[in-house]
């Protein structure tokens, strides 16, 4: 961090004044000018805050895609598939159990199962073929498509929230003065805040587990030198199972937890798909704090896109990944 | 040691003259050339422009797609998107039934001005991904390709949101409507030999030599002062054009163009059709294309017709991709060529028994 500052003083000061100038429109009372400019200070409000929760989303899968491919070099196109695939699995075992929590176990289980099976049967025989294995996950892809849309037709779907985390909650956010100066507080639904709770708990105990555990250490090893840790006789092939199980059980978890806050249908695979692209190109590649960044970023570009310019919601997010790729093509926080 | 080994091929292998080249093709290529002259005398409307035309306006996207993967090595996701473009421009600068967007230019300005700025726009999208290596590029042309599909989706001023435009015309000229079977027949033949020629020209001459030098080995091509990166944009430029013209074409067929029609699906088939067409020979895509459309159209009949449900042809599509990817790299061309080595092989050996017992 202190490093940070020092190496990059310009850019440390110009990241405080954003956080303050954020912090200071968080919880000050909009006067009447800025809510002319702005628009409502509620509506400012729910759009960071759905911002960040898709961010959390967007984590969720694009951190188990980012990766997949930092260690194995291995573009998983069928990532939203088996997202689309989760989320579908959880809400029948949500329905036939009433269960929130076992929905997202079963999810996670069953598609890391599925990773399991596809590194095994196919991507283990073509190791090193980059083009090869993604042009495998588009044929898986289509394949896992067709079969969701025979298995649960092209209805929407959506995975009810256990009782204990339905309903609002409120924040300590005034959104606006009424005309006795009681303060009118931000309400925001409780399952949102407990998605973006378990998102950064993921997130840090996957930062843990990479940065403090000897399983970790390899895959961090393998990330830098897949040929040079398999050399020391660490068995890799191991490491790329269990990399491969816990990035797909990610997506499946992920499936869950977008369809509680979402919906699930056909075509969200793509669109989810398309969303850890842009995640993983804004963030760097085969990077988990990297995965966090871009997506924290790409999910507060949609949301203020959709709020702000509706037509051209979707060049916001496009026109940060130009940017990204013409002034570092490596990604934010890639390191090389 | 690279100096004297250019040096040699270049001696073993002198350049040949257009004619030359004519003259070495096979009876193959001369069977098929007349086939498809002669097609409008043999083939029903139905399967001239149905079949036939829409596979070579697919086929020469997939060729842009190709001459990048097979020539430059590298997998842009981008050609439909320029091809879309294209189609997208000829109808906005053109006369469309959506009278309140499009400017009523003539073709005759309203094309060329479509396929320049579709041109560019590969050509920056190109300059965007050749920052990054490999296997990024697909990732980032596909982000820019569905970044294009949402904003054709999203924006009713320019693009006219989910409907798109119709009533899109191809132009009467030289007294002929080129949107009647036969001369849009020709049309498209014509745009696709010619887009044929050129890639197998651009792949022998200098340029097309070098661009394959940096797919084989970049870092060895800039120590012998080749500028890499110049070397692929311009790949992507010459690639842009011809899907660039394709698009045109392909508006002119379907006479109308919607989001759907540069979608995230078509932007993965264009990929399909080159793969398992073969990356290895410009003639793959269009077999590719072709076999794509014959599938699309028919799949549907065959399907029940064997007693299963009509509407998992896209579980069909996947699953034959799949089997092709996995044991045949090199795609419909990889197959042919093997069955013919091997035809070949079992030819000489049986040759080779019989001189052998024939020998006093």
């Amino acid at each position: 961090m202190s490093d940070f500052v020092a190496r990059r003083p310009i850019w440390s000061l110009i990241i405080i004044l954003a956080v303050a100038i954020l912090v200071w429109l968080i919880f000050s009372i909009w006067t009447p000018g800025m809510e002319a400019s702005f628009g409502r200070k509620r509506v400012f409000l729910s759009a960071l805050f759905n911002g960040i929760t898709l961010g959390a989303l967007y984590f969720l899968v694009a951190s188990g895609f980012t990766l997949i491919f930092g260690l194995m070099r291995n573009v998983n196109l069928a990532h939203g598939s088996l997202y689309l695939f989760g989320g579908y699995l959880g809400y029948s075992v949500g329905e036939w159990t009433g269960s929130w929590l076992a929905a997202l176990l079963v999810a996670f289980l069953v598609v890391a199962v599925v990773g399991i099976l596809m590194q095994v049967l196919l991507f283990r025989w073509m190791e090193g073929q980059d083009l090869r294995q993604t042009l495998v996950t588009i044929g898986l892809s289509i394949i896992f498509a067709d079969l969701l849309l025979w298995g649960y037709g092209g209805d929407t779907f959506q995975v009810t929230a256990p009782e204990w985390l339905s309903g609002p909650v409120t924040l300590p956010f005034a959104v606006a003065l009424r005309s006795n100066g009681e303060a009118v507080m931000m309400t925001y639904p409780l399952v949102r805040i407990a998605i973006l709770f378990g998102a950064i708990v993921v997130g840090v105990l996957m930062w843990l587990a990479l940065n403090r555990t000897r399983v970790g250490m390899l895959v961090r090893a393998g990330v830098d030198d897949r040929d040079m840790l398999s050399a020391t006789g660490v068995r890799v092939q191991l490491v790329f199972v269990m990399v491969f199980a816990f990035g797909a059980g990610l997506a499946g978890l992920a499936g869950v937890v977008g369809g509680t806050f979402q919906s699930l249908q056909p075509g969200e695979d793509t669109r989810i798909l398309l969303s850890s692209l842009v995640v993983v190109i804004v963030g760097g590649m085969g990077s988990i704090p990297g995965a966090a960044v871009g997506a924290l970023i790409v999910g507060l570009a949609e949301q203020f896109g959709s709020v702000y310019m509706p037509t051209y919601a979707v060049m916001l997010t496009f026109v940060i990944m130009v940017a990204v790729l013409a002034i570092r093509p490596q990604g934010l926080a890639a390191r090389r | 040691m690279a100096l004297a080994g250019l040096d040699i091929e270049q001696r073993t292998r002198p350049r040949e003259s257009f004619g030359e080249w004519v003259g070495r093709r096979g009876t193959a290529f001369w069977v098929t050339a007349a086939l498809l002259v002669l097609m409008p005398a043999i083939a029903s409307p139905f399967w001239l422009v149905q079949i036939i035309a829409y596979a070579l306006v697919l086929g020469m996207i997939a060729l842009s797609l190709m001459f990048l993967a097979g020539y430059g090595g590298i997998v842009s996701l981008v050609q439909m998107t320029v091809a879309g473009l294209a189609g997208y421009l000829v109808a906005i600068l053109g006369s469309s039934a959506i009278t309140q967007i499009s400017l009523n230019w003539p073709w005759w300005t309203a094309v060329p001005v479509a396929i320049l700025v579709a041109t560019l726009f590969g050509t920056l999208s190109g300059a965007l991904s050749v920052r990054t290596e490999g296997i990024y590029t697909i990732m980032i042309t596909l982000a820019i390709a569905s970044a294009f599909y949402y904003l054709t989706l999203q924006n009713y001023t320019i693009f006219n949101g989910f409907s798109g435009f119709n009533g899109i015309l191809p132009p009467v000229f030289l007294g002929i409507d080129w949107g009647q079977g036969v001369p849009f027949y020709y049309l498209t033949l014509g745009c696709a030999t010619l887009a044929y020629g050129a890639v197998i020209y651009v792949s022998r001459a200098p340029f097309g030599l070098a661009l394959q030098g940096t797919r084989d080995n970049p870092r060895r091509m800039a120590a012998l002062g080749f500028d890499v990166v110049a070397h692929r944009i311009a790949a992507y430029t010459f690639a842009s054009l011809i899907a660039a013209c394709a698009g045109v074409l392909l508006v002119w067929y379907q006479r109308q163009i919607s989001p759907g029609t540069a979608g995230v699906g078509p932007v993965v088939d264009m990929l399909i059709i080159a793969v398992v067409g073969g990356l290895s020979r410009p003639i793959g895509p269009f077999i590719g294309a072709l076999v794509y459309v014959l599938l699309r159209t028919f799949a549907l009949d065959v399907l029940e017709s064997v007693g299963l449900d009509g509407r998992r042809y896209q579980l069909l599509i996947g699953l034959g991709f799949l089997i092709i990817v996995l044991f045949s790299p090199d795609g419909l061309i990889g197959i042919f060529e093997r069955l013919r080595e091997r035809y070949r092989r079992g030819r000489d050996v049986r040759d080779g028994a019989m001189g052998g017992g024939g020998a006093p």
